[in-house]
């Protein structure tokens, strides 16, 4: 018999394929892994602590480069929290306009995922085509807010400005074109045998334990929990607004992919519904909120469901302008923390399958 | 920060991030800079020529900025490869320049340097964004460094948080005309920019 | 079924005598009594899913907090649970064995606030290097660096 050794390889902070500066160390017999150690904290930046040597304000433009594909939903996440530590109530309008520019980002965000995941198994076509749309809705949003990715739209009680003359009429149009789209990448990413091969029946996740390990986002939906924020606690104006929550069935990376490309379709829906409701509603963009923010002592938490998973703000205030401790409950951190156990005994090849499926962003895991 | 005299690479000379706190490089042996010591004059001119029409970045995405300016400038839009300059390379040791997007942090600083020092000369290096340029809004942090030009020589910056990927594609033809020496194209960014 | 956090709180309140529960809806408990009452959360109210745990430093009372967000899938509520410890020798016990989720948070609230967990399988640090000398989000945590 051949005697075989196990060794070290670094799936190094340097690849084309970890989505960041992200380290595994696996441990190798063969093709086959043995023992899996993530190791994050390349990117971590101190956010939490910055936060204490800044107002309420200031530190919006924070929230924004923790994930930063789906910007608004990180900025929304945050002012809820303090507009429920501090008791302000956001006109209608505003809630509107949050729904609205939510859900390009999510939009975007998802179509990121989507490509890099192609673009991961090898097919780099799918890449390009996912961001040709993503472009189209970046102009939508450089149109709102003046930033293409970093937006800081949402301020503390509203929204920062109104939409301009025509560009809810431009959104309309552009859903009108997205159906197709979308069945482009299905034909052609989701319907290559390649892509099917490589991705069905690979890391499976079972229901019972994606809720022990508290997974969230289409990681937890893929394996067919219903649990999506917007159905299951409704917050803002999504209660008067008709929509589906995709579920998959085996809980493999094909399932997790399959549940992003069907939220995009649920995303033309929601925002044709907001862009025909907001037309009969007037009124400012922003609530009565005073000159210098602050807050009376206490604590908040609140989460709201993002493209990746949940996102949640605890903030701690002390009665003075600055806060006093926030954390964010990030929801790619806790996805990765089931990742050693579900990477032992597969090929090598699946671990950059797995990892593409569990869509995870740098800048949210380090914080 | 200085390449200083095409002698040998220093970090920076404060005493907050001496050479010693980023540790043992065993690949580090101080070799002198080929492309000072060797001149080749008219040749030179040739294979500067090759050099600036196929400058191929290392792909090494930080942060955000990474997102516009390797993915973004890559898409159908704001084409990059009609310049010629698409193809990422996954390995330091084929690469030309080095891009740096994102945030520079303490942990990250080691692997940076010893990339650097694996890419086979002539290399460059370009800083993207507010913070590889100076740390940008998490300049006070406990665990960034505040600018990349702190461990590695930089060629070309270019500001903005993010930058859009028109100012990239500024910022990759500046670049080029540092390689052909073009003087009347810098010259236009004349008190705006430092040359040389 | 519960249906509301208010009743779900108020019923914990008169069941477990050792909860005391403030007018935030915020359940409070001794650090000693935490292992068996998060238990009995999960197994008998159905509180499957933890969706937060973090700490907060108050060098005044000389207290850490450590919060816990539980939540219930099929009803739809969340919960906020509250312990301290004390913050010259912090050492609570490991809630891995009633909820796999806090695995990776409780290695960062060990690794930024220095609260050590025990039971915990993998008891390290996560996002600074392995050998860093103290806890970043303390009060009294000082550095160098910075603006120049």
């Amino acid at each position: 018999m051949l005697k075989t050794q196990e060794y070290n390889l670094n799936l190094g902070p340097q690849h084309p394929s970890t989505h960041g500066v992200f380290r595994i160390l696996l441990t190798l017999d063969g093709e086959r892994v043995v023992k899996a150690e993530p190791i994050p904290g390349y990117l971590h930046r101190g956010v939490e602590k910055l936060a204490e040597a800044r107002t309420y304000t200031q530190f919006i433009p924070y929230t924004d480069r923790l994930d930063y594909l789906a910007a608004m939903l990180q900025n929304w996440g945050y002012v809820m929290a303090v507009e429920k530590l501090m008791g302000i109530e956001v006109p209608e309008r505003a809630e509107y306009m949050r729904v609205i520019c939510g859900e390009l980002s999510r939009l975007a965000s998802h179509l990121i995922a989507i490509g890099t995941y192609s673009m991961d198994t090898g097919g780099v076509t799918g890449f390009e085509l996912a961001l040709r749309e993503r472009e189209t809705t970046m102009d939508l949003l450089e149109e709102l807010t003046g930033s293409r990715m970093t937006l800081s739209y949402a301020r503390i009680g509203g929204v920062a400005a109104d939409a301009p003359e025509g560009w809810l009429d431009k959104v309309d149009k552009f859903m009108d074109k997205m159906p197709a789209y979308i069945d482009e990448y299905d034909g052609l990413i989701a319907g290559n045998e390649i892509f099917q091969a490589r991705t069905m029946q690979v890391g499976v996740i079972k229901p019972e334990t994606a809720i022990s390990y508290s997974l969230s986002g289409p990681n937890l939906r893929g394996s067919g929990v219903n649990y999506d924020l917007r159905k299951a606690k409704p917050y803002s104006v999504y209660d008067r607004i008709d929509f589906d929550v995709p579920l998959g069935t085996n809980g493999d990376c094909y399932d997790r992919f399959y549940c992003r490309l069907q939220e995009m379709r649920q995303i033309v829906r929601i925002l044709k519904q907001a862009v025909a409701q907001i037309k009969e509603v007037d009124g400012p963009v922003i609530g009565k909120v005073p000159k210098v923010l602050k807050p009376p002592k206490g604590e908040a938490y609140e989460e709201i469901e993002s493209s990746k998973g949940i996102i949640g703000y605890y903030v701690v205030s002390d009665g003075s302008a600055k806060p006093y401790r926030i954390h964010v409950r990030r929801g790619s951190f806790i996805n990765l923390g089931y990742l050693d156990e579900l990477l032992r005994g597969v090929l090598l090849a699946d671990v950059i399958a797995i990892l593409g499926s569990l869509d995870i962003i740098l800048g949210e895991v380090d914080c | 920060m200085a390449v200083d005299n095409g002698k040998q690479i220093k970090t920076a000379q404060k005493d907050i991030w001496p050479a010693e706190y980023f540790g043992d490089n065993p690949d580090y042996k101080e070799p002198p800079e080929l492309s000072r010591l060797i001149h080749l004059t008219t040749v030179d001119k040739v294979l500067n020529l090759a050099r600036g029409y196929s400058i191929w970045p290392l792909g090494f995405g930080l942060a955000c900025c990474a997102i516009e300016g390797l993915m973004a400038t890559q898409d159908p839009r704001y084409d990059l490869s009609r310049f010629g300059w698409e193809v990422n390379r996954g390995t330091a040791r084929q690469a030309d320049v080095m891009v740096v997007c994102g945030t520079v942090t303490t942990k990250a600083a080691n692997f940076i340097v010893r990339l650097w020092e694996q890419m086979t000369e002539p290399k460059w290096c370009m800083a993207l964004g507010g913070c590889a340029i100076s740390g940008g809004p998490f300049v006070d942090s406990y665990h960034v460094v505040p600018g990349v030009n702190k461990l590695i020589p930089v060629d070309v910056y270019v500001p903005g948080c993010p930058p859009r990927p028109d100012a990239v594609i500024e910022g990759y033809l500046m670049l080029q005309a540092k390689i052909l020496d073009n003087r009347k194209f810098l010259e236009k960014y004349k008190g705006k920019v430092v040359t040389g | 079924m519960i249906e509301d956090a208010t009743t779900l709180v108020d019923e914990l309140g008169k069941k477990f005598d050792y909860v005391e529960v403030n007018e935030q809806s915020t359940v409070i408990i001794p650090a000693d009594k935490l292992l068996e009452f998060m238990q009995a959360l999960k197994d008998d109210y159905g509180m499957d899913f933890l969706t937060n745990e973090t700490a907060a430093d108050y060098p005044e009372e000389n207290k850490f907090e450590v919060v816990y967000n539980v939540s219930s899938i099929e009803n739809g509520i969340t919960i906020m649970v509250k312990t301290s410890v004390d913050r010259d020798n912090p050492e609570l016990p490991s809630v891995f064995s009633v909820w796999g989720g806090a695995n990776w948070q409780e290695r960062e609230i060990y690794d930024l606030m220095g609260v050590v967990f025990t039971g915990h399988p993998n008891p390290k640090r996560i996002l600074l290097d392995y050998d860093y000398e103290g806890h970043p989000l303390r009060k009294d945590f000082q550095w160098k660096g910075g603006r120049e």
